[in-house]
């Protein structure tokens, strides 16, 4: 293994495999990020517990995308040897965590489209995204209710608190768009039975955050002009930051183990 | 190997030195008790135990394998594989009466059984594993392992850990 970084053949299922994968690990390190600085210990545990969650599930999609590319790479060498460029996240997860509001806000929005979107993938005709998707289904399910719960809190909290919620709705809503993303290669795999298109959990999506803001008081932003970038490697700066920790001890010792 | 073995025997004392692996996060399990132990298999290519994981990013199943490669081993059977099945998912529904029963012993309230999708956050009544009162709120959805959330008993003021419905 060099530290140099590894090319990948992003067939449309690799591609695929890789970036809930790249969603997942994202988003887990974000969360991780937060052990030991959390509000109070409780708090620091939950952080702790869903990210280890959805680095579990990042596992298993890197594990699957290097089966099926089949070209020497594994886990590791996915997570830890693409450069930014070959990220293909959501802008959304790479997102800095920001106050306690921002990282809850960014958890609500896409919890509340993984929870729907892995209970659809359970029917997937792949078995192994199927299996990974019940798995998945179940941990997201946790995930929405905590991130929701605190959002009514925040935002039915105090003046503060509902300050600090409703400028992060207002920060993050245009990363939310790219949650629906899909190009040539995905309609093939939907068009197969393998992936469920995206429009069809918009609704789903949109009355989940309907309904808690509502209770939160706060406020659904109305601007509709989304950012993307994230699903073909075009990112935010805060990615290669996130990236030089998250592959610092690889890209500088390669191959070790503990 | 013992080769001279049978095939049932063989899967059978195979299956009986994985069984006894326990989990090394609550050590009063076994993986049979858990449900996380799928199935053990003889073929060609010697003994291969399926086992699944309670939850994706569970970090004692790393040590599980290893800990079912080792009992195996002592039981006479060298070289058995240890294979991760994720389908169907793991369930606390898979936990079997025992297991539960050592659970409330061992001080954690053992999981609600038909751990139904929409189940997972209806009113859930938990009973206190140290005094028995259901008088009990849950203090957070997730607590020291993945599995677990923390609970306060009312009654009598002890916090306590939940095993909580997957």
């Amino acid at each position: 293994m060099t530290s140099g970084s590894i090319t990948v053949s992003e067939t449309p299922l690799v591609l695929y495999a890789l970036r809930r994968a790249d969603d997942a690990l994202i988003l887990g390190h974000r969360l991780s990020e937060w052990c030991g600085h959390a509000p109070m210990l409780e708090e620091d545990m939950a952080l702790a517990n869903m990210g280890l969650d959805l680095i579990g599930q990042a596992r298993e999609l890197y594990s699957y995308a290097a089966r099926i590319e089949d070209a020497g790479n594994d886990e590791d060498r996915l997570a830890y040897l693409r450069d930014v460029r070959q990220y293909r996240n959501l802008l959304l997860v790479e997102q800095p965590n920001g106050d306690f509001a921002h990282t809850m806000m960014r958890q609500l929005f896409y919890s509340a489209f993984a929870d729907p979107y892995w209970r659809a993938m359970m029917g997937s005709r792949d078995e192994t995204l199927a299996a990974i998707a019940a798995k998945s289904e179940k941990e997201s399910a946790y995930h929405l209710h905590h991130a929701s719960e605190w959002i009514v809190r925040l935002g039915d909290g105090t003046e503060e608190s509902h300050r600090r919620a409703q400028d992060a709705a207002d920060a993050l809503w245009a990363f939310t768009g790219e949650m629906f993303f899909c190009d040539a290669g995905d309609r093939g795999l939907i068009a197969g039975g393998i992936a469920i298109d995206p429009e069809t959990l918009r609704e789903t999506w949109r009355a989940t955050i309907d309904g808690v803001f509502a209770e939160a008081t706060l406020a659904v932003p109305g601007n509709d002009w989304m950012q993307k970038g994230g699903r073909v490697g075009h990112h935010s700066e805060h990615l290669g930051h996130l990236l030089s920790e998250l592959q610092h001890l690889q890209r500088s010792f390669p191959g070790a183990t503990w | 190997m013992v080769s001279w073995l049978s095939g049932e025997t063989l899967r059978q004392r195979a299956w009986d030195a994985a069984a006894g692996v326990v989990d090394p996060e609550i050590p009063v399990l076994t993986i049979a008790d858990l449900g996380v132990l799928r199935e053990v298999t003889v073929g060609a290519d010697g003994v291969e135990v399926a086992i699944t994981p309670t939850y994706s990013g569970c970090p004692a199943m790393n040590m599980i394998a290893l800990d079912i490669e080792l009992a195996l081993a002592r039981a006479g059977i060298a070289g058995a594989k240890v294979r991760t099945v994720l389908s169907p998912a793991w369930t606390t529904d898979w936990m079997t009466e025992e297991g539960r029963r050592k659970l409330k012993e061992y001080g954690i309230a053992p999981p609600q059984k038909g751990a139904g999708r929409r189940a997972l956050f209806g009113a859930q009544t938990v009973a206190c594993p140290q005094c028995g009162s259901t008088d009990t709120e849950l203090l957070s959805e997730f607590g020291s392992t993945s599995c677990k959330a923390l609970w306060r008993c009312r009654a009598c003021r002890e916090p306590f850990d939940y095993f909580k419905c997957h």
